[in-house]
C-alpha cells in the first residue's frame, strides 16, 4: 500500500550504517540534538495534520504528539542544560530534518481521507524508524547515564505512539 | 449513607461514633497507590476491594490515562498530578493508558 517509504525514514535506517562508516559512534552532544530533533519533526507534522486532518481520531491523535513531544523535548532541554551539554547538530540532524520537510510538504498536497490515511500510515512508518535507531543506535552509544534513561523512556514512549498510530489506522479502514 | 441502621441509637452514642469516625468510613476501605513513572504502572498487578480508593500518581511529565478493557473505569491522570477515584465494580480489569497503548496492567478487585 505504501510505495513510498518516508524520506526522513530512510534517514534514520542509514544512521547506523553510516555512523558505522566513519568507525564512530554518535556523540552524547549530537544524540541529544538527533532526540530532540525527532521529536520536532513529529510536532510539525502534528501541526500541519490539525490543520489538514478530517477524521477526528486523526485530529486528536495529532494533538497528542504535540502535547507528548513538547513536553519530552522540554524534559530534554531541561536534562542537556543541567548536564551542561550543549546538543550539536551533525549530519544525521541535517538529513533528517531536510527529508522530513520534504515529507511535509509531499502532504501538504493531499486532502480529505488521502491525507488522512497518509499522514497515520507515515506516523506509523516514522516511529517505528525511530524506535529502531534509538534501539540499536542511540541508547547503546549514550555515555550518560540520565541521557540513556530518558532515551529508554523515549523509546517507550515512541513504541506507544506507533501502537496508537496503529490503533488509529486501524479504525480507518 | 447508613444511619437507616443505627436509629435506636442515643445522642450520646451517636457523638461518640462521629468523633471515632466510625459512622463515616466503612471499615474495610482502604487507598491503594498505583504510580505512573518512566512510561509504566507500578505496580503492575495490584488487588483491591470494592469501595477502595486508587491513588493514581503521575510522575511523568506526559499526560496518561488508566482505562479498562471492560469499562469499568476510565481515569485520566494529568502531568506530574494525583488524579483519585472509587472502584464500583468487582474482577479481574486489565487497564492501558489510551495515549500509550503499550502501558498496560491489572486491577484485581474483590467484592
Amino acid at each position: 500500500m505504501f510505495v513510498r517509504i518516508s524520506a526522513a525514514i530512510a534517514a534514520l535506517s542509514l544512521l547506523g550504517s553510516a555512523a558505522l562508516a566513519q568507525g564512530a559512534k554518535p556523540t552524547d552532544p549530537q544524540i541529544a540534538h538527533i532526540a530532540y530533533t525527532a521529536g520536532v519533526i513529529d510536532i510539525a507534522a502534528a501541526k500541519q495534520a490539525i490543520e489538514k486532518a478530517g477524521n477526528k481520531d486523526v485530529k486528536a491523535f495529532a494533538q497528542d504528539m504535540v502535547r507528548d513531544h513538547e513536553a519530552v523535548n522540554k524534559q530534554a532541554l531541561d536534562l542537556v542544560k543541567k548536564l551542561k551539554v550543549t546538543p550539536e547538530d551533525n549530519d544525521t540532524s541535517k538529513a533528517l530534518s531536510k527529508q522530513a520537510s520534504e515529507k511535509l510538504a509531499e502532504l501538504a498536497k493531499l486532502k480529505g481521507a488521502e491525507y488522512d490515511k497518509a499522514y497515520v500510515a507515515n506516523e506509523v512508518a516514522y516511529h517505528k524508524a525511530v524506535n529502531g535507531a534509538l534501539e540499536t543506535q542511540l541508547i547503546p552509544s549514550a555515555s550518560n547515564a540520565e541521557l540513556k534513561s530518558l532515551l529508554q523512556t523515549g523509546l517507550k514512549l515512541f513504541q506507544g505512539h506507533q501502537q496508537h498510530a496503529e490503533h488509529v489506522a486501524a479504525g480507518m479502514k | 449513607m447508613c444511619s437507616g441502621r443505627y436509629l435506636p441509637l442515643t445522642a450520646a452514642s451517636v457523638m461518640a461514633a462521629l468523633l471515632s469516625g466510625a459512622i463515616a468510613v466503612p471499615a474495610h476501605a482502604a487507598t491503594i497507590q498505583i504510580t505512573i513513572e518512566n512510561m509504566e504502572f507500578a505496580p503492575a498487578e495490584a488487588s483491591a476491594k470494592v469501595g477502595d480508593t486508587i491513588e493514581w500518581i503521575n510522575r511523568d511529565v506526559l499526560v496518561h490515562t488508566a482505562t479498562a478493557r471492560n469499562g469499568d473505569f476510565d481515569v485520566t491522570t494529568p502531568a506530574k498530578r494525583t488524579v483519585t477515584s472509587v472502584l464500583q465494580e468487582a474482577g479481574a480489569v486489565e487497564y492501558y493508558c489510551r495515549y500509550h497503548p503499550n502501558m498496560k496492567a491489572v486491577l484485581t478487585i474483590a467484592p
